[in-house]
């Protein structure tokens, strides 16, 4: 197990409320997780306290990566264990995209990839997110998160907000962090990634800050697609 | 124009006895090193001027841009040789117009003399550079450009200083004929304890371009400037300023653009970091002679580092008539948390995203500089956003 996330309780700072309210997931090398579930469920907020943003804040539980609590690790420091995130609405930074490609690829050691095969070319001399299309954002994001070459992507939301010739685009790049032998936990909202993708190891639905289910891909999706998030509320059979 | 603050005891500095003029061969490797800091590259420049304390120690026109009618030497030489100097001199600016500019005149201590022939398209720079080694002393210097019509010319400036205390008195005057572009760069890297009182007068003829590009990667005690650009029928200026300031420096900066012809363009951009206990005023004056068809900009932002640094901006516009068309923006705050935890999830330390931000925030202008020059423009604004 490369990843595994035990009993996890979390709130965002200056709230009382819990977020995350007993989360349990385990992810295998090279496995594809995906994660479902309807807005507010605490999707986000899994992979922001994975990644270890600040504001989240865990009350209960444990988060191990590589067979090592990283609980308390700073976001830099997980991101150099090898986790990389792609955020759902990053936000704009007066900074050229292409400067930080190249920050990027010295830090992780890296090769820089070609930006045409990612649909990037026409950006990375503007400053990053400025005034970037939905589509162009996520690209974007994809492109600098398998540029860190991590051993588990977070993907929040890729396919939200995109075109269709986009969404082609950011399944190849999630295929290619397979092939690379990265772990990955994908979360979607609708779903529409999914369709381009062959390989799903198993797929979650989260709930009011539970995962309620976990299990083959096509069965869930089914599930969701016919009856809602509604059926999982409920309990489901 | 100096604030309270701002003021300084001219009296205490040592202005020099006379015009003493002491050539080298070489310049001493510990000096060039220094010049480096500030995108000055002695062995790299075909056209040198290089001024220490009151002495022009180096000069250098290699044979292939003196044939082309280039000139560089000593504004005292120049004005010495040429009759037609003369009238250039004291023009754009007035020696009356404060103590800066009479102390200017009074004691005289050399600068540069630049003339670039009409219809000369020279591609590499030309670079100068005043530098002060010897502590307590005051530098006054008188600098005249004068581009010929239609020629385009860069000019790259860096002022720095070893020594503790001095003061900096940069009187420039710009000629830039019809149709003609001058790129000024001035790099400038201080020592705690100096202060700086550039005087910038420009003069654009028609058609003309003028692209003023000014780091500041250090102030010293106290800085004030504001260059001041007259457009005549077609001209255009762009004048940028970066400033990173620290320690308890007072500062004030900007620029001034006076459209006193018809279709005239002119953008002044004022980006400071502020930092530790100093306090950046940043200037922006934007104003029509008569009732001219003109359209500038103005941009003034801060990005405060420090709680106890301060920021001001002062933008200004004055328009004549209904022909003008002026706008201006600005802005002062500190580095967004969003963008701190997006870059440290990507990998970066805390105190890495807020040099990658830092960087970013200085990123203006240069892309309005010859491909030639960016490189080494880039260094020290890369050095500024490193060194926090």
């Amino acid at each position: 197990m490369i990843f595994k996330v035990e009993d996890l309780w979390v709130k965002v700072q200056g709230h009382d409320k819990y977020i995350l309210k007993g989360v349990d997931l385990s992810i295998g090398k090279g496995e594809v997780h995906v994660l479902m579930g309807p807005n507010g469920s605490g999707k986000s907020t899994l992979l922001k306290t994975i990644i270890g943003m600040p504001q989240y804040k865990i009350a209960r539980g444990t988060i191990l990566f590589m067979g090592k609590e990283i609980n308390n690790l700073q976001p830099y420091e997980r991101a150099k264990m090898g986790i990389g995130i792609a955020f759902q609405s990053p936000p704009r930074i007066r900074v050229k995209t292409e400067y930080l490609i190249k920050l990027i690829t010295t830090k992780f050691r890296t090769r820089l990839l070609p930006y045409e095969e990612y649909g990037i070319s026409h950006l990375v001399s503007r400053d990053l997110y400025n005034g970037f299309s939905g589509g162009e954002m996520k690209r974007t994001e994809m492109y600098l998160t398998i540029l860190q070459r991590p051993k588990l992507a977070l993907l929040d939301e890729p396919d939200s907000g995109v075109d269709v010739d986009s969404l082609a685009l950011i399944a190849k790049g999630i295929e290619q962090l397979m092939e690379e032998g990265a772990s990955i936990l994908l979360v979607t909202h609708l779903g529409y990634i999914l369709k381009y993708l062959d390989v799903v190891t198993e797929l979650h639905v989260m709930i009011n800050g539970k995962i309620v289910y976990s299990g083959e891909p096509e069965k869930a999706l089914d599930l969701i697609l016919t009856h809602g998030y509604s059926y999982f509320v409920k309990g489901g059979d | 124009m100096d604030n309270k603050e701002l003021k300084v005891d001219f009296s205490r500095y040592d202005y020099g006895e006379k015009e003493a003029i002491e050539e080298l061969e070489e310049i001493p490797s510990e000096y060039k090193e220094k010049a480096k800091e500030v995108g000055i590259e002695v062995d790299k420049g075909g056209g040198v001027y290089f001024q220490i304390d009151h002495n022009i120690i180096y000069q250098k026109l290699i044979e292939r841009l003196r044939r082309k009618g280039i000139i560089i030497m000593s504004i005292g030489e120049a004005l010495r040789r040429f009759a037609w100097a003369k009238k250039y001199y004291w023009h754009a600016l007035s020696s009356r117009s404060d103590k800066i500019s009479k102390i200017a005149e009074g004691y005289r201590r050399n600068g540069y003399f630049i003339y670039v022939p009409p219809r000369l398209k020279l591609d590499e720079p030309i670079q100068t550079c005043l530098f002060i080694a010897k502590q307590n002393i005051a530098q006054p210097v008188h600098n005249l450009v004068i581009v010929g019509d239609g020629a385009e010319v860069t000019l790259i400036t860096g002022c720095t200083a070893i020594t503790e205390e001095a003061l900096h008195i940069g009187v420039s005057e710009f000629y830039i004929g019809n149709n003609a572009k001058l790129t000024f760069i001035m790099i400038h890297n201080w020592t705690p304890k100096v202060h700086v009182r550039p005087r910038t007068g420009v003069i654009v003829g028609k058609g003309g371009i003028f692209v003023n590009y000014y780091v500041n990667m250090r102030p010293g005690i106290t800085l004030q400037t504001l260059p001041k650009a007259i457009l005549h029928d077609g001209a255009k200026a762009y004048l940028t300023s970066i400033i990173k300031s620290g320690r308890k420096a007072l500062v004030d900066v900007g620029g001034r653009i006076v459209f006193k012809g018809n279709d005239t363009r002119g953008e002044v951009i004022t980006r400071s970091v502020v930092t530790d206990r100093s306090e950046v005023t940043m200037r922006g004056i934007l104003e029509t002679e008569g009732n001219v068809n003109a359209r500038g900009h103005l941009e003034c932002r801060g990005l405060l580092l420090s709680d106890n640094a301060k920021a001001i901006a002062i933008p200004q516009l004055e328009a004549r008539g209904m022909r003008a068309n002026l706008t201006h923006e600005a802005a002062i705050g500190k580095i967004s948390e969003e963008e701190l935890n997006y870059l440290m999830a990507k990998g970066f330390t805390e105190e890495e995203a807020v040099s990658i931000i830092v960087r970013g925030f200085l990123e203006a202008g240069v892309e309005l500089l010859p491909e030639n020059v960016r490189e080494g423009v880039r260094l020290a604004l890369d050095s500024m956003a490193k060194s926090l």
